[in-house]
């Protein structure tokens, strides 16, 4: 399924299976608008980091303290939890966790399923709280949801600038040439 | 599903290696994260039992080069090859873009190659996908091991399609590259044939017919 399916996720949404078979693309202003509610997370919650990031493990964005932080692995990481808790709450009949949060000694994690489709994760210390976090991400989420419902009703085409359409065999063959 | 960001020009793409337990999947992506540049791949990540079993999935990001000015990222992930480890290995397959069944090629491993293979054809139909539709290549590896089938033995049972498939001896990095760079390529193949299906760049599109 491609991106030619996205402007149907709308009514499939109830189907997880066939939204996840779905070509996400982002365009430009897409990706300003999370970047700017990601940025106002971080400054609010008086996080160390946010990022967001695709149930299939694909970092979309982050904000804060990123230095030295390996955010590919994090990002990977945390959607391997989100399934993994998903699937125990299949198994107890329940959808979905849709939040979560992990304690550790100096920092802890709060992990957020948004529109059952990204991971608004935010990673903090003492110098802020779960209760601050919690009320800031609420705002975040409804931000969000909208980016993506809105993504996921919008009718894609070629015209959006993926080059994808007209790539050839030589394109392909010169990815590995070296 | 590929993710494209038209905005920092990038794609990222998921593949999964799949096949029964002690097969090489593993082998296989820390032979490639061994012998890629390192400016090409990220950390090799792998979530394992104190006994080296993947409990949950190995996991290495790598980038391939450009693509028409796209940055293209690929992330490899491996299964927990144990029967037991069947919910597990379901959830990894979530948003796949591109599978290798990695085969163990002994004798006494045909009956878990063969589960193996149904197994990921009906996990993948519970995530809308057909086996037989999508970028798919198989490995048969182990071939330096005495007595062990032949490639035609090995392709009746486990690949009448005819998908690419190769013979390898992963922990040598023998046919790791060439199963990893056919596969990348299907991915391309297959991602330009939807955006070939898309509405066309006409005014007014004819979205959603």
């Amino acid at each position: 399924m491609g991106a030619a399916c996205d402007h149907h996720l709308g009514r499939l949404a109830s189907h997880p299976g066939l939204m996840l078979n779905a070509t996400t693309v982002l365009r430009e202003d897409d990706v300003r608008r999370i970047q700017t509610s990601v940025d106002t997370l971080v400054r609010n919650a008086n996080a160390k980091v946010v990022f967001l990031v695709d149930k299939a493990g694909q970092l979309i964005a982050s904000s804060g303290e990123l230095d030295q932080l390996d955010t590919t692995s994090l990002a990977s990481l945390t959607a391997g939890n989100i399934a993994a808790t998903g699937g125990i709450a299949k198994l107890l009949r329940e959808n979905e966790f849709a939040t979560q949060f992990h304690e550790g000694k100096n920092a802890h994690i709060h992990l957020q399923v948004i529109y059952n489709r990204v991971i608004l994760v935010v990673i903090f210390d003492a110098k802020s709280s779960l209760g601050l976090v919690r009320l800031r991400v609420r705002k975040t989420t409804e931000e969000l949801s909208q980016v993506f419902e809105q993504l996921s009703q919008r009718p894609l085409s070629t015209r959006d600038g993926s080059p994808f359409a007209e790539i050839t065999d030589e394109d392909i063959d010169n990815l590995f040439n070296d | 599903m590929p993710f494209i960001n038209l905005m920092t020009r990038e794609i990222s793409c998921k593949l999964v290696y799949y096949g029964p337990g002690l097969g090489g999947k593993t082998t296989n992506i820390e032979q490639i994260s061994e012998r890629s540049k390192p400016e090409a791949r990220g950390k090799l990540v792998k979530l394992a039992t104190e006994a080296e079993r993947t409990l949950f999935f190995d996991f290495l990001p790598l980038e391939l080069g450009e693509i028409r000015g796209f940055k293209t990222r690929f992330h490899l992930y491996t299964t927990p090859g144990q029967v037991y480890y069947h919910a597990s290995r379901k959830l990894i397959l979530k948003g796949v873009d591109g599978c290798v069944f990695v085969a163990d090629s002994q004798p006494a491993r045909v009956d878990a190659n063969e589960q193996s293979l149904e197994e990921m054809r009906e996990d993948l139909s519970e995530y809308g996908l057909d086996l037989d539709a999508m970028p798919f290549v198989v490995q048969y590896n182990k071939r330096d091991l005495p007595g062990v089938l032949s490639v035609e033995e090995l392709r009746a049972t486990l690949n009448p399609r005819g998908v690419p498939d190769f013979e390898a001896v992963a922990n040598l990095g023998v046919g790791v590259f060439e199963t990893l760079k056919t596969l990348a390529r299907l991915v391309f193949v297959e991602l330009k044939k939807q955006q070939n299906r898309l509405p066309s760049n006409e005014p007014d599109g004819g979205f959603g017919r």
